[in-house]
């Protein structure tokens, strides 16, 4: 094939700019990783977090979360045996910083880390008008910032109040259980910086993962169970007064 | 920033949804309640109303093409949004919208306007010159056949179409009440009487938005008002009015009785950040007050005058009230946390995207249309002359 040296002009930015959106598009790569053979969760255990804010933390740095957002954060819970249906709830910038120190009285003070529950049969995932947000076969729940529009919807649509618009990028963001890390084999950046092991990610695929062995000897519940979100944050010692 | 009482889950503090969305289906709810009314005449055979068939039908038109502005401004993303179209998702109630709103416009309005004007059209463009002449050329696509069998084929035509124009009114928004009534995340919304209240409310404030416009309008062009054809509008009215709120207190009193785990939250919004817009504005002021106006005019004879008078308050205040009502699903949804623990508030800008400048402007804005449209297609009594083709 000839190419003149007009039609040279023409098609070398045209392939740079081809490339460039080629290049653009190539996710990182993680060759061992088969997303079929995963399905991913959190188990949170609420006697072992200590509000330390370290996971809120962690997760704006690894995700570049933006300022007055999160992907993650932890509540505290006073709550009196008298009336369980109205608990006293902080969750100062998120928990981020920590808490201040409780009054010492004689209600129930707990700690309850929040984020993306996952769900299976995810509202949010259901409402998008064109598939941005999706449920991907490893059981993460992705946005495509990409295509997005940016409408609200799907934040309108979670019921833990897990997502939001990102203030720069005009388009829905949240957890993603840090993807990039387990894809990699690594696990979550909240997981990796708690002292106290509350937070544990779990693959509910893998026959060998300790998480089956939990289920079945504790009494775990999900958030909002009535919701039937299919929710995969699973949270061992939930008290009933929490929302 | 926000104020914040009690707990809201972080990520909830700012409303996700602003004016522009409470102007959405504002405005749907106007076109299709206008072509409703059109219906009336065309399809129901309610002759008393003819005077106010084009003029429904231009002023759904006028509406009906500002509809999609707020949408497309509050997106993130607005170069997106054809996306919506090329590839909608199918869970997605929203991904609808982009469907039935090209249906409602090309297949029925646009279809339905052209098909009445035809004759108007074609005379118009052989009796105009210069810009007029090419503009009104263009409308009539070629097809300049004015004999009496043309004719009655476009009456013909014209009549199906209106009859497939009024499930799709109200498919146009019963979806807008089902975006908000299917949200099981949102107490505030998810009810599936939400689609019914809106297909009703829309046709509460097409009517009297027409019944408004047709009496500004005539009184502007210095005409006399029919006054047969403005009693049997509010009597129409009147009676959708009486469903419409019958359907909202049923949705209430349901509320109140079952009193679920989000009762006492809502219980609370509505005495306090709501009590106004709700209660005073929505219920007392443009529900209950235009209700006994309008039933009054239904059981005393009252002179002429009187009743015009009254009609223009009962309708102002209806405007008033649906508005009020679209501002209490839209914005009074986002104002209680779902942790049920807490309330945030919500301040309007004033210059900013989703502004209350660009609310205005977006009101006023079909005004303008509709100017244009009646310039361009006159639907004052000579031209509407097509027979009843369903007799």
């Amino acid at each position: 094939m000839n190419i003149s040296r007009r039609q040279m002009l023409v098609l070398l930015p045209a392939a740079a700019v081809a490339w460039k959106f080629v290049l653009a598009e190539t996710p990182e790569q993680s060759p061992n990783y088969k997303m079929t053979e995963h399905w991913w969760g959190m188990l949170i255990d609420i006697s072992k977090c200590i509000g330390c804010g370290n996971c809120v933390r962690a997760c704006r740095t690894e995700n570049d979360v933006p300022e007055g957002f999160y992907r993650t954060w932890v509540e505290r819970y006073h709550v009196s045996d008298e009336n369980m249906t109205e608990p006293e709830v902080i969750s100062p910038a998120g928990g981020e910083n920590g808490f201040p120190v409780a009054a010492e009285d004689s209600k129930k003070y707990f700690f309850v880390p929040k984020m993306c529950n996952h769900c299976a049969d995810s509202p949010c995932t259901q409402v998008c008008p064109v598939g941005a947000t999706f449920v991907a076969p490893d059981g993460v729940v992705l946005v495509d910032p990409k295509y997005c529009l940016g409408c609200a919807y799907c934040v309108q649509a979670c019921p833990y109040g897990c997502r939001y618009i990102h203030p720069k990028k005009e388009v829905a963001d949240k957890c993603t259980l840090c993807y990039h890390r387990i894809t990699q084999g690594l696990t979550t950046a909240c997981c990796e910086v708690c002292p106290t092991g509350a937070r544990q990610l779990v693959d509910l695929k893998d026959p060998k993962d300790p998480i089956h062995e939990f289920l079945k000897t504790h009494a775990v519940q999900v958030l909002k169970p009535q919701m039937a979100t299919g929710a995969k944050a699973f949270y061992n010692g939930l008290d009933g007064s929490v929302r | 920033m926000n104020g914040v009482e009690g707990f809201m889950y972080p990520n909830e503090i700012g409303l996700q949804w602003s004016v522009l969305i409470v102007l959405y289906p504002f405005i749907t709810g106007l076109v299709a309640g206008a072509f409703i009314l059109a219906s009336l005449e065309r399809v129901f055979n309610v002759t008393a109303v003819k005077p106010t068939y084009r003029l429904a039908l231009l002023t759904a038109l006028a509406f009906l093409l500002v509809a999609p502005l707020p949408l497309q401004l509050h997106l993130g993303h607005p170069e997106r949004s054809p996306e919506m179209y090329f590839t909608p998702h199918s869970t997605s109630a929203m991904a609808m919208f982009g469907y039935v709103y090209l249906w409602y416009l090309m297949a029925v309005l646009v279809l339905e306007i052209w098909l009445d004007y035809r004759r108007d059209i074609v005379l118009m463009y052989q009796n105009s010159k210069g810009l007029l002449r090419m503009v009104y050329g263009i409308m009539t696509l070629g097809s300049t056949n004015i004999s009496e069998r043309s004719l009655a084929i476009d009456e013909r035509v014209g009549w199906i179409v209106t009859l497939i124009g009024i499930p799709s009114a109200f498919l146009l928004h019963g979806y807008v009440g089902f975006i908000f009534g299917s949200i099981k995340a949102n107490p505030w919304w998810s009810s599936p009487l939400m689609p019914v209240v809106f297909i009703f409310s829309a046709m509460v404030s097409g009517i009297a938005g027409v019944m408004l416009l047709y009496m500004a309008i005539t009184k502007l062009r210095k005409h006399k008002i029919d006054v047969r054809c403005v009693d049997t509008i509010a009597m129409y009215l009147f009676y959708i009015f009486i469903i419409d709120f019958s359907l909202e207190m049923l949705d209430l009193i349901h509320r109140i009785y079952e009193a679920d785990e989000s009762f006492r939250s809502l219980n609370f919004l509505v005495h306090t950040q709501l009590f106004i817009p709700h209660i005073v504005i929505q219920i007392m002021l443009g529900t209950l007050t235009p209700i006994i106006l309008l039933g009054i005019t239904q059981v005393v004879k009252l002179p002429e005058i009187a009743r015009k008078r009254i009609y223009s308050v009962a309708g102002c205040l209806t405007l008033m009230g649906i508005f009020a009502m679209r501002w209490n699903v839209v914005i009074g949804g986002q104002l209680f946390s779902k942790s049920f623990l807490g309330f945030t508030t919500y301040k309007i800008g004033l210059v900013s995207k989703e502004g209350l400048l660009v609310a205005i402007f977006l009101t006023l804005l079909p005004l303008f249309f509709l100017w244009v449209l009646v310039k361009l297609l006159p639907p004052w009594g000579e031209n509407t002359t097509h027979a009843t083709a369903g007799d």
